[in-house]
Order: structure tokens, then C-alpha cells, then sequence
């Protein structure tokens, strides 16, 4: 095996690929080979690193050197001083935002410090392509381990031992789970990975999927050694290109090399595993609907019992898990329950994976410890809130979560204190809200998603989030009734408590939260035809305060409608049935006399 | 590449593969080798140097050791310097390393830690 | 069986380990109101109308598909239940096209009865309505989705019951709806008109195509001879109209109600259906002797004809050539019996009273017309016929017994248990065996063939020739006969098909039942046992015994399978695609 001296490594997830870090890749390969370094330097591709925002993302190694925003037009320079002449560059590195520093490691990065990276442990690590540098790295050293060292039902005790819990929504022990499906009678049982990913704006599973496909693979084999399946399914957004083609490409180097299909390393142990791709159904990612989808039938859930552990794909007891969470799985059979249960809270074990976005610096997929605060997400890692906003809320869970106030940032995050917040951990999405947010505008974004996405099976979730959804409308109109904050209620409660499935019983939750802690911008919305944070256009208009105006008539070039008019230096106006509340007046006075209420 | 049969199997080529990922893990603990490689250095012969660097350290297997390169450090003609930093050890720099200098230094002081006095920089 | 012991508000059940908690209260008679459960066909908890309290549970559940265990606690009536049934029903009611008084099921309507058990007063969360759609394409069928409130009873019935499947949710959220794909009409799609949906249908969302117009024209021209028949199965049906109990049995009020109606003359598909017998039974004997296509499958069920077009074509050359008893009729009575009574065949306005949707369908076949007109000009179901006497005020149970005209009201035992599954096979059974031997059938109760039971199988000793039959009703049923026949894994002669399940009983033009009487009594088996009834009371139980089938070939078609017979009662089949071609 050659020896290199260095390693580029050039991130190839779905973010960087569409900043075009495939034009990136050829040109240091081009540069390298033109500079005779191909002997010394290899260029590998990997997976996401959690900062797509900032792609195309280049590691070089072994400084650990993080390079954002890299164009083809930097290629040469990056090699003539970092490769050949072992000069940083500078101006290319990753900027902290805080502090402007420029930071020379991806590991002395505020946005890394924090995270410890378990699921996303050979993400941005290795070359996702080639199964060799998942092996260099432990890969299937734990499915060795359970094969020849552990019983299935040790497997199911280190699992259960190690407080692993479903990291796709609902949170339920991992090892109870594959219990059930142990103990169910049937010859034929079924592994089955959630993949479905639907939330917006989450791509915790597909970076998993993009960065490490092995490391799933290898978790389904350990979990159907478990249960006694020897067929898995992965069902996949088809949306999501480049994990379906990286997971193929697992799938077919595990088989080449023995790693699936018949005697596995030997040890009489069958398994193999099937892509199935979904068609980006929100509720595809349902347990009962995916397995509906699988069979080939509409997507659509069904109720529980039977549990899919008894009655699962084809009728067969199966179990159904995410993406994170087999990712979790080899370590912790490699480094033992204990190591892992050392991390993490009381009854929330390990490391979560977040997609946090919305207003805040550092956007971006993060892995961190169980019990870390909501504050240091946001402000350590994340990096606080831009433009000097004020923070207002952050909703959690995905569009079934809710938003939790400024007064509990400390809070811990854990499956049960986010659910007692009136939210819940989701798959993990995070989206932060300043001053501008309005709650209710906000409210009725998420409750739009779900009231599109219901399958339209049973009346709570089909009318009443539809109901929801229209009160909420007239009150961002400014047609709210008095009344309307109650109904909205009752609805939510009774939809919560007789939807079929976890998308009805879930979707409520947003409208919920956002009483629970903004029960006065409802008010102002209602009683005075008022959206405080100035985000419902229906309820703003803008105006010239005639003391700070000075006539400098900016204001009058920016308006499409050319609703603002006055002589030169002196206040001008503006009339109200041409304006069209499209917020530039308001953005381009330099004398902040134009106000919006 | 053929069925891993057994765990051996597996063992082995995890054992092969190593390398491929090895430069980009934990290496605040590795010795480190930097090579000066500014024009002043490749046109004393840097280059064969650091390749001569690169194979030994592939002959002999050696794990754990960076090679890197760095810009002219203003000592011309000392070229080509190399310095070996091993983990809490200060660093000792070698002067007008050839290729034949440099294999040695793999072979005595990276493997066996023996420091070879008469290369180093004088005291200037 | 072994059983669980679980509480429902206080009261212990003991109940079999595989019920259901709806099962369980219903057996304590706890009444817990259901919505889209229809028993052993959508059993799916979609509607969430049962919904009840377990206790130690976050979410309420759905009784109807939450299986009991020993030692559970259910409450079906707390303040937290009732609340959400009614929240849940006007949500229901705010999303429906509420036009009860002009609405077919006005009075016999699911939604409309829970609405008034659990005391609707007002809907508090009026909004937005689904997308009306209207699809009034198919002949037999429409399909009313303002009315709609997507229990899928009928998807169930359509996947499950028939194995037809051309009905299912379409879109998400709101804007899901009931229909065939890509929103098709069910006139382009391989619907077999067979009214099975509609049956189960809990409100107006599905109903026959109304014909009666058509019907009321032709009675008040003076020009026209208006005739009508009436099938087997109407009279075990049609007193369930009228207040009279499920499958009371109305021969005889039928010929006086329809007299009252203003037909010229009133006569019976049984004659026809007798007439079936001679000529398949002809058929039959002609393809066993000859070594002809073989098993003969029957031919009388035109949503079972359309269904072998769509799904078996390659078993087409195994149907019977003979028209069903409806259409055999129309083409007698447009040639011989204008003829014999002196009548311009165009004046002639043939009417029928079926159980059927499909016949309406059937009856505007292009190749039903070998009279040179259309043989039947309008089939109405047995529900359009109930509509007709009460608009014209006449009440059915109130009426004299009275008889049907000649010559094409006489009939025989043999016609009547054409109404029933299995029927058509022992009909003609008897008559078979009887022409075969010469020899009196000793024992005509041929009981083999009798019942609810999906598929039945026989072997009938002919004089040393033994004769395998086999009976299928309801399509999926129909489907596992015909895999076995297609992949040669049976030996059958003979087959009966009857598209609905208890056949014509059963059929899609029907009396609605709703939920709860289906759970309670199986219609399929008390219609068809009265069915069965109507046949002892009768003289004559032999087809080859009717004295004006005997007539008819005396003096008209001289013998079965002749050539006047070939053209006027036989007919062909047209291979159907399974989906619309562009
Ligand atoms: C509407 C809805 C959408 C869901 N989407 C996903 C999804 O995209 N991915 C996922 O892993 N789980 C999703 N779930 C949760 C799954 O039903 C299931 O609980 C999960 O896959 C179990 O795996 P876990 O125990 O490893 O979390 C969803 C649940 C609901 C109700
Ligand atoms: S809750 Fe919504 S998504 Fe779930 S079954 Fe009901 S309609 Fe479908
Ligand atoms: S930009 Fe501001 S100051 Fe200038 S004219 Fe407009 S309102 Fe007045
Ligand atoms: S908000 Fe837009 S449309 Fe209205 S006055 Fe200002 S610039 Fe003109
Ligand atoms: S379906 Fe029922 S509730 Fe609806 S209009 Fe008809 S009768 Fe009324
Ligand atoms: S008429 Fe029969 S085949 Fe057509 S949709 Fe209804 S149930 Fe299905
Ligand atoms: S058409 Fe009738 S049976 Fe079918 S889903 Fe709609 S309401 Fe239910
Ligand atoms: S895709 Fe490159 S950092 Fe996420
Ligand atoms: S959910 Fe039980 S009757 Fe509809
Ligand atoms: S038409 Fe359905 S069985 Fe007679």
C-alpha cells in the first residue's frame, strides 16, 4: 500500500456536490497530476461534514486544514502553498464568526469543539466509496465481535444495557424493541431501515447514508443476527441521489467481499439487504406506511397493535429503525454498553445528531452529547443569532414539534424535557426564531407542512388540522374572532388524542407550543389586528415619520409601486392603497424614518 | 477483491488498510517530519529527499509518522532541512539531508529513537 | 378457544382471545357508535368514530381493530370519548355536502343516524369543502364525492369482496378522494358495474344511475305498450322497502303493485330464466357429449360477464353463449309475444326489476338487440322501483295478492332459486338429469350447492357420468375457481359465477342494509333462504316442466340451440382491457 503525505479530502455530500465540489475534486486531481504529486498526495472524497452552508468543503490532512467555500479558480494556489510549499491559506480558511479568527483545524472550529461524533464518526472521515477505509477504520469488527463472541440475546443485552433509544422520532429503547421481535414466533423475519428522511430541512440521515453507508449496513446484519432475520430493507428517499448510489455501491462491495449474503465471515450467519426507494411521502417515514410502501401498497399507516416487532413487512415480526440510530450500534458493540451509557443523561443515552438552521450563524449538522443545553447549541456551537437580533424561540422535532421560549435555553435537551416543553426530539430538527418571527405566522408554516402531508386516512388529521389551519389563517388576516384561541384548542386536543397515527397526534403540537409561551402575540393578533413582530403582512403597514424624514428620496426608487411620494427635503408619504408592504422603503431609508406597525 | 472468509481475513486486511485513512486520525500523538520545500530547498533536492522519507517509512512499515512540508525558513544553505517533531519531545532539525541521509534518519531516530547528532544544525 | 377477561365501564367480558373491544362491548351490548367498520370486509380504523379510553393509554383507541388482552380496562363513555366523537363527526359534517332532503339515502344514512345518537347541534368548525366531483359517466354507477366522507367501504369491498379493485384513496390531506386513478371515471376504468360499493356505502356517496324518468315517461305515453319483468330476487327483497322484516317474502304483492304503476302487462324474468335452463342445460349436454370447451361456466351475471372480460379473457370461450334470463326476455318479448299478441315491436317499452346495477349496463349492450330493437329498454334496480311506489303512494305491504299475466308470468321452483348462489347450477341439474336419463329426479334438493359458504364443489353421479360443478359468488371468490381452472389444477364440467356475494340476493340494486343489520343477521342467507322457500311453495320446481316455455318452443323456436334460438337468445363476449387505452 502506497504511503501518502497527504490526503485532500473533498467533501462530496448533497451540500458540497451542489456547490460544485465535483469540479472541485477534478481540479486538484488535474493540479496534482501536473505537478507530479500524485505519488504523495491522494485525493479522496467523503462525506458530509456538517457545514454544507459554507461548501465546497476541502479537509487537507494531516494539518486537519478546513478550507470553505473553495472554487476551481483556488485549486492552484491551495497546492503551490499548502501541498508543495506547506503554506496555509489563510484566505480561504474557515472564518469564526464571533471572534473573525481565522481557524487553521476543523477540530479548533467553536462549531466542532462541542460535538462528539458517534453516529457521524467516519463522516467527512473516510471515502464513503471504499469499503477498505471503513474496515481500516473498525468497520465490521463489531458484526465480528457479535458473531463469534456474543449470543443474540447478548447482542439484545449490550443494546438494551447500553440506553440506546430510537433517534427517528418517538424515541422508544432500542433493545426492548428487537426484544419483541426476538420473542415473536415466525421463521422469517425482517430487518428494515428508516431512511425516509421527511422532514424539511433535515439531512442527519442522508449525510449518515452519504458519509458511512457501511456503518448502516453493518448495524442491520448485528440487528437481524439479533433477531434471527437474514433479509434487510432500506427504504430511501428517492430524492436523495447520492446516498441511494453510495448505498449501492456499499451493498455490492459488502457482498463482493463476503461481508453480505451467505456465511458471513464464515460463521454459518445469512444476510443480505435490498434498497427500497420511497417516494418522499412526509408520512412514508411512518413505520406502518413505510412497510406499506415496501409491499408495494399506497403509503399510507395503519393502526397499532399489531405492532410492526409482531405483524410487520409481509405480515412477519420485524423490526423497523432509523438511520442514527443503527449508525450507533458497531460502537456500541465494539466499546461496550457502558462506554456508551457513560454519555449522555439519566434516561437520554449518547449523542443526537441536529440539523440547526433558521436564524442563527452557524448552520448545520451537529452531533452532540444528550443533556447539553439548548444555549450552548445556539450560542457555542451555533454561534448566536445574526445581525444582533435577539433570540425568540427554537422549535424542535421537525413540523410535529413545538417552540420552546428563551426562558428554558437551559434546559437540557433529552427526549422527556423536550416533550414536557410541549415539543418533542424528532428526528432531530432545530430551527431558531428571532424577534422577526412572528409565532403565529410561524404556527400556521408548520401546520401548512403537516395538513399537506396527512395521508388523508382518518377525519381528525384531514379536516381538523384543515380547520386549524384556517382559523389560524384569518387570524394572521386580521380576521381572528374572539373565541378563536380556545377553539383552536379544543381542536388541537381532541386531534391529538384520535388521530390514527403519530402525524395527527403530532401536528398540533406547534399551534399548542406556540399558545403556551406566545398566548399574547394570539392576543395582539386577535383583539388588536397587531402582529408584534411586524411578519403578518395583512397587519402592518408602513408609514413616514415626518420628524426623521429628510427627503432624501431613496425611498421613492425602491418602491415598486411608486407609492411613496414628496418634494425634495421634505417629509414624504406614502399612500397605503398603492403599497404593497414589500418592506424596501423600510430597509433602505438611512434615517430609520420609515416604521412598520 | 476476494470473500473475506473468516475473521483473519478480516483482520488482515484491516491491517492493510490502516493506512489509508491513518494520516487523518489522532495526530497530536504521531511524530511529524517536515521537509522544507521552498524553492531554495527543491532545487537543493528536497523532493528526492522527502520520496526517499516516503519509501523507507513504506519499506519498513512504519505507522504514526506525518510527513509534511514547509516554506523556506531563510536557512538556504543548510537545504534540504528536515525536522522531526516526535510527541512531547522538542524538535530536532537535520541539515543537508541527501536521500541516503534521510533513510537513515527513518531507520535510527523515527524507529529507534536514536537522535543522530552529527546531521543536526549547528548552533549558529 | 381461549379466552380473555377484560373490563368495559365496570362490567367484566369473557370473549375469545382474538376479539376485537368492539366485539367484546358488543357482546355485553355496550353500543359503541362505529362509522367505517363494516365486519369482515373494512375493518381499517380509519374513521375514529369508536374511539374509547384504555386505561394506563396516552392516545384514545379505535375499538374496532384494538384487540383485547386479559385484564384491560375500557371506558366507551367518558366525557374525554364523547368530546372527541363529536368533535370528530362535525368535522365530518363541516367537509359534507349536507342536502339531506334531496339526498338518495335521506333516511337511510349512517351519517345522518350518528349525527342525530350523539346529538349534534351545531358544527363548530365550519370551513372549506373537498373538491365536489360528479361522475355520472357509467351506465350503471355514480359517484357523488360532495357527499363522500372517505370511510373506504367501498374501496373494501371493491379490493376485498369482488378482487376488482378499481376504486381507491387518490391525492393526500384534504384533498384525498375516493375514485378510480388518476380521477378517471368508472365508465373508463375495469369497474363491472356490479353495485357492490354502493352497498357499502354509509351515506349518499354512491348510488345507481336513476332511470326512473325514463320509466315515468314511457308509463304516461299513450303510444307506447309499457311491459315489465321482475327478477327472481326482488320478491325476497323488496318488502325490506317497506317495512316488512329481511327477506319477506312478496310474490304476490309485486304483479298488483306494479299493475298500480300503470304497466300494460306485468310479467316475470322467471319465465325467462326457465327458458335459461332448456338452453343451457342444451349446452351443457352439447359440450359433455360432443367434447366441447369445457367446464361451462354460467352466463347470467353480467357483472361476472364484464369481469371475465376484463380479468380472464382467455376463459371467454368457456362462458355459456346464453343471454342472462333479463335480456332473453326483452328479445321473446319484442318477437314473439309482440307477434302473438298483434303488437308493433317498436310500441313495445320493455322494463326490468333487478337486483342488479350491471344489468342496466347489460341491457345497453350493442349486441343486445337481435329483436332489431334494444331488447330491454330500462333496467331499474329494486331501490328504484321502492322509490317509484312511494312517490306514487302506493304501500306495498297494504296490497292484495294478485298473479303475474300470461303468458310470460309463468314460471317454475327451478327459476325462482336463480335469486340465490347456486341456484342456476341446481336448476339446471335438474333439468339435466332428468333429459339425460328420462328417469324422475328422486331427491331435486340438490343442498351441495347451497349456501353462503364462498365455494362450493360437487360431483353429480348422471346415470354412471360423473359431473364435477363447482359455485363461486363474489368476484375473489370467482378468482380462486378460475386460477385453479386456468393453471389446470381442477377438473370441473361445470361452474356457477354469480358476481355479487349470495348472488342476485345480494346484488347491487338491493334494499341498503346498514353496518349494524349486516352484523347482525347475514343477509345473504336469510334472502337466500326465503329464496329456497319460494320454491317449495311452488307447483312446478323443473324448468323443462313450464307449460309456456313449452309453448314458447312449440310455436316459436321449435327446439333449444336452434337457429332462431342461436339468434335471439345466444350472444357473444368482447375482450376488455384492464386499464383505459390513450
Ligand atoms: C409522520 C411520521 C413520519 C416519520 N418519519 C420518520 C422518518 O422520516 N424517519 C424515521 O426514522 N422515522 C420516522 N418516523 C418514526 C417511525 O414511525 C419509527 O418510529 C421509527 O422509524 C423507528 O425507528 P427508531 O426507533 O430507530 O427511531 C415518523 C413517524 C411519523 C408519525
Ligand atoms: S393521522 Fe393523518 S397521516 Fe395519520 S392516518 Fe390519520 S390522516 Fe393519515
Ligand atoms: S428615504 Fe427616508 S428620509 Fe429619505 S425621503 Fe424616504 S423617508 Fe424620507
Ligand atoms: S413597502 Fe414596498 S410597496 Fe410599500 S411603500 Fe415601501 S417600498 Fe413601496
Ligand atoms: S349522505 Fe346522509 S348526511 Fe349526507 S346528505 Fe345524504 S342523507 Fe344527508
Ligand atoms: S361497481 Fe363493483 S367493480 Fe365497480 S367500483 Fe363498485 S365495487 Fe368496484
Ligand atoms: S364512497 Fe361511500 S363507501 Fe366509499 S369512501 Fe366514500 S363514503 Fe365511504
Ligand atoms: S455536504 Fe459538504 S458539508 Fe455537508
Ligand atoms: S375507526 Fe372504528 S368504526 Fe371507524
Ligand atoms: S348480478 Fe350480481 S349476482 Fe346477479
Amino acid at each position: 500500500m502506497e504511503i501518502y503525505r497527504a490526503h485532500v479530502l473533498v467533501c462530496k455530500g448533497t451540500g458540497c456536490t451542489a456547490s460544485g465540489s465535483e469540479n472541485v475534486m477534478d481540479a486538484f486531481q488535474k493540479e496534482i497530476d501536473k505537478r507530479g504529486l500524485s505519488k504523495e498526495v491522494r485525493v479522496v472524497q467523503t462525506g458530509c461534514l456538517g457545514l454544507c452552508e459554507l461548501g465546497p468543503n476541502v479537509l487537507i490532512y494531516p494539518e486537519g486544514s478546513y478550507y470553505c467555500r473553495v472554487k476551481a479558480e483556488d485549486i492552484p494556489e491551495i497546492v503551490e502553498e499548502h501541498l508543495v510549499k506547506g503554506r496555509i491559506v489563510e484566505r480561504l480558511l474557515y472564518k469564526e464568526h464571533l471572534t473573525e479568527e481565522r481557524l487553521r483545524a476543523l477540530t479548533d472550529i467553536d462549531f466542532y469543539k462541542k460535538q462528539k461524533r458517534i453516529a457521524l464518526r467516519n463522516c467527512g472521515l473516510i471515502n464513503p466509496e471504499v469499503i477498505e477505509e471503513y474496515i481500516a477504520n473498525d468497520g465490521y469488527k463489531a458484526l465480528a465481535k457479535a458473531l463469534t463472541q456474543m449470543t443474540p440475546q447478548e447482542v439484545i443485552d449490550e443494546v438494551k444495557k447500553s440506553g440506546l433509544r430510537g433517534r427517528g422520532g418517538g424515541g422508544f429503547p432500542t433493545g426492548n424493541k428487537w426484544q419483541f421481535a426476538a420473542n415473536a414466533k415466525g421463521d422469517i423475519k425482517y430487518v428494515v431501515c428508516n431512511a425516509d428522511e421527511g422532514d424539511p430541512g433535515a439531512f442527519m440521515d442522508r449525510s449518515v447514508l452519504e458519509g458511512d453507508p457501511h456503518s448502516v449496513l453493518e448495524a442491520m446484519e448485528i440487528a437481524g443476527y439479533a433477531i434471527g432475520a437474514s433479509e434487510g430493507y432500506i427504504y430511501v428517499r428517492a430524492e436523495y441521489p447520492i446516498a441511494v448510489k453510495r448505498l449501492e455501491i456499499a451493498i455490492n462491495q459488502a457482498r463482493e467481499h463476503g461481508l453480505l449474503g451467505k456465511n458471513i465471515l464464515g460463521t454459518g450467519f445469512n444476510f443480505d439487504i435490498f434498497l427500497r426507494l420511497g417516494s418522499g411521502a412526509f408520512v412514508c417515514g411512518e413505520e406502518t406506511a413505510l412497510l406499506a410502501s415496501i409491499e408495494g401498497r399506497r403509503g399510507e399507516p395503519r393502526p397499532r397493535p399489531p405492532f410492526p416487532a409482531n405483524e410487520g413487512l409481509w405480515g412477519k415480526p420485524t423490526i423497523i429503525n432509523n438511520v442514527e440510530t443503527y449508525a450507533n450500534i458497531p460502537e456500541i458493540i465494539l466499546k461496550g454498553a457502558d462506554w456508551f451509557a457513560s454519555i449522555g443523561t439519566e434516561k437520554s443515552k449518547g449523542t443526537k445528531v441536529f440539523a440547526v438552521g433558521g436564524k442563527i450563524n452557524n448552520t448545520g449538522l451537529v452531533e452532540i452529547p444528550m443533556g447539553t443545553t439548548l444555549r450552548e447549541v445556539i450560542y457555542e456551537i451555533g454561534g448566536g443569532i445574526p445581525n444582533g437580533k435577539k433570540f425568540k424561540a427554537v422549535q424542535t422535532g421537525g413540523p410535529s414539534g413545538g417552540c420552546i421560549p428563551a426562558a428554558l435555553l437551559d434546559m437540557p435537551i433529552e427526549y422527556d424535557t423536550l416533550v414536557q416543553a410541549g415539543s418533542m426530539m424528532g428526528s432531530g430538527g432545530m430551527i431558531v426564531m428571532d424577534e422577526d418571527n412572528c409565532m403565529v405566522d410561524i404556527a400556521k408554516f408548520f401546520l401548512t407542512f403537516t395538513q399537506d402531508e396527512s395521508c388523508g386516512k382518518c377525519p381528525p388529521c384531514r379536516i381538523g388540522t384543515k380547520r386549524m389551519l384556517e382559523i389560524l389563517e384569518r387570524i394572521t388576516n386580521g380576521e381572528g374572532k374572539e373565541g378563536d384561541i380556545e377553539l383552536l384548542e379544543n381542536l388541537a386536543k381532541s386531534i391529538k388524542a384520535s388521530a390514527l397515527c403519530g402525524l395527527g397526534q403530532t401536528a398540533p403540537n406547534p399551534v399548542l407550543s406556540t399558545i403556551r409561551y406566545f398566548r399574547d402575540e394570539y392576543e395582539a393578533h386577535i383583539k388588536e389586528k397587531r402582529c408584534p413582530a411586524g411578519a403578518c403582512k395583512a397587519l402592518i403597514h408602513y408609514e413616514v415619520v415626518a420628524d426623521k424624514c429628510r427627503g432624501c428620496g431613496l425611498c421613492v426608487k425602491v418602491c415598486p409601486t411608486g407609492a411613496i411620494s414628496g418634494e425634495r427635503k421634505q417629509p414624504h408619504v406614502i399612500d397605503q392603497d398603492k403599497c404593497i408592504k414589500c418592506n424596501s422603503c423600510f430597509d433602505r431609508c438611512p434615517f430609520g424614518a420609515i416604521t412598520k406597525a | 477483491m476476494a470473500v473475506i472468509k473468516s475473521i483473519e481475513e478480516l483482520e488482515k486486511i484491516r491491517e492493510q488498510a490502516k493506512d489509508l485513512i491513518n494520516l487523518r486520525k489522532d495526530n497530536e500523538t504521531k511524530t511529524r517530519v517536515v521537509v522544507g520545500m521552498a524553492t531554495c530547498g527543491i532545487a537543493a533536492g528536497a523532493r528526492q529527499t522527502m520520496l526517499a522519507i516516503l519509501d523507507e517509512l513504506k519499506k519498513r512499515n512504519v505507522e504514526n509518522v506525518i510527513v509534511t512540508e514547509t516554506g523556506c525558513i531563510g536557512l538556504c544553505k543548510f537545504e534540504p532541512l528536515v525536522d522531526v517533531i516526535k510527541p512531547d519531545q522538542p524538535k530536532v532539525t537535520y541539515v543537508n539531508v541527501n536521500e541516503e541521509k534521510a533513510r537513515q534518519i527513518v531507520v535510527k531516530h523515527i524507529i529507534n529513537n536514536q537522535i543522530i547528532d552529527d546531521w543536526v544544525i549547528p548552533n549558529i | 378457544m381461549e379466552m380473555v377477561t377484560l373490563t368495559i365501564d365496570g362490567q367484566k367480558v369473557e370473549v375469545p382471545k382474538d376479539s376485537t373491544v368492539l366485539e367484546a362491548a358488543h357482546k355485553a351490548n355496550i353500543r359503541i357508535p362505529t362509522l367505517c367498520f363494516l365486519k369482515g370486509i373494512n375493518e381499517i380504523g380509519a374513521c375514529r368514530m369508536c374511539v374509547v379510553e384504555v386505561k394506563g393509554g396516552k392516545a384514545l383507541q379505535a375499538a374496532c381493530v384494538l384487540p383485547v388482552s386479559e385484564g384491560m380496562e375500557v371506558i366507551t363513555n367518558s366525557p374525554a370519548v364523547r368530546e372527541s366523537r363529536k368533535v370528530t363527526l362535525e368535522l365530518l359534517l363541516s367537509d359534507h355536502n349536507l342536502e339531506c332532503p334531496t339526498c338518495v339515502r335521506n333516511l337511510n344514512c349512517e351519517l345522518q343516524k350518528l349525527s342525530e345518537e350523539l346529538g349534534i347541534k351545531s358544527i363548530r368548525y365550519p370551513g372549506e369543502k373537498h373538491a365536489p366531483r360528479y361522475d355520472d359517466f357509467s351506465p350503471s354507477i355514480v359517484r357523488d364525492a360532495s357527499k363522500c366522507i372517505l370511510c373506504r367501504r367501498c374501496v373494501s369491498a371493491c379490493h376485498k369482496v369482488q378482487g376488482v379493485g378499481v376504486i381507491s384513496p387518490n391525492h393526500r390531506g384534504f384533498n384525498t378522494v375516493i375514485a378510480p386513478v388518476f380521477d378517471l371515471s368508472l365508465a373508463e376504468v375495469a369497474c363491472v358495474n356490479c353495485g357492490q360499493c354502493i352497498m357499502a356505502c354509509p351515506v349518499g356517496a354512491l348510488k345507481e344511475k336513476d332511470d326512473t324518468d325514463r320509466v315515468w315517461q314511457a308509463l304516461a305515453d299513450p303510444e307506447k305498450h309499457v311491459i315489465v319483468q321482475t327478477a327472481p330476487a326482488i320478491r325476497v327483497s323488496l318488502g325490506e322497502e317497506f317495512g316488512e322484516g329481511m327477506g319477506a317474502i312478496v310474490t304476490k304483492k309485486l304483479p298488483a303493485a306494479l299493475r298500480r304503476l300503470g304497466f300494460d302487462k306485468v310479467f316475470d324474468t322467471d319465465f325467462s330464466a326457465d327458458l335459461t335452463i332448456m338452453e343451457e342445460g342444451s349446452e351443457f349436454l352439447e359440450r359433455l357429449q360432443h367434447g366441447g370447451k369445457l367446464p361451462l361456466i354460467t352466463s347470467c351475471s353480467p357483472g361476472w360477464i364484464k369481469f371475465c372480460e376484463h380479468y380472464y379473457p382467455e376463459l371467454l370461450d368457456n362462458l355459456s353463449t346464453c343471454k342472462s334470463p333479463q335480456q332473453m326476455f326483452g328479445a321473446v318479448a319484442k318477437t314473439y309475444y309482440a307477434e302473438k299478441m298483434g303488437i308493433d315491436p317498436s310500441k313495445i317499452f320493455v322494463v326490468s326489476i333487478m337486483p342488479c346495477t350491471a344489468k342496466k349496463f347489460e341491457a345497453q349492450r350493442p349486441e343486445m338487440n337481435s329483436s332489431g330493437y334494444q331488447d330491454v329498454d330500462v333496467a331499474l334496480t329494486t331501490r328504484e322501483l321502492s322509490r317509484m311506489l312511494k312517490e306514487a303512494g302506493i304501500d306495498l305491504s297494504k296490497l292484495p295478492d294478485e298473479e303475474f299475466d300470461d303468458p310470460l308470468g309463468i314460471s317454475t321452483g327451478a327459476a325462482a332459486i336463480f335469486g340465490a348462489t347456486g341456484g342456476v347450477m341446481e336448476a339446471a341439474l335438474r333439468t339435466v338429469y332428468e333429459v339425460v336419463t328420462g328417469k324422475e329426479l328422486q331427491n331435486i334438493d340438490f343442498t351441495e350447492v347451497r349456501g353462503v359458504e364462498g365455494i362450493k364443489e360437487a360431483t353429480i353421479d348422471i346415470d354412471g357420468t360423473k359431473v364435477n360443478v363447482a359455485v363461486a359468488h363474489g368476484l375473489a371468490n370467482a378468482r380462486k375457481v378460475l386460477d385453479r381452472v386456468k393453471n389446470g389444477e381442477a377438473n370441473y364440467h361445470f361452474i356457477e359465477i354469480m358476481c355479487c356475494p349470495g348472488g342476485c340476493v345480494g346484488g347491487g340494486g338491493q334494499p341498503i342494509l346498514n353496518a349494524e343489520e349486516r352484523w347482525a343477521k347475514d343477509y345473504r342467507e336469510v334472502r337466500g333462504n326465503a329464496i329456497y322457500e319460494v320454491d317449495r311453495s311452488m307447483k312446478l320446481r323443473k324448468s323443462h316442466e313450464n307449460p309456456a316455455v313449452q309453448t314458447l318452443y312449440k310455436e316459436f323456436l321449435g327446439k333449444p340451440l336452434s337457429e332462431k334460438s342461436h339468434h335471439l337468445l345466444h350472444t357473444h363476449y368482447t375482450k376488455r382491457p384492464l386499464y383505459p387505452e390513450v
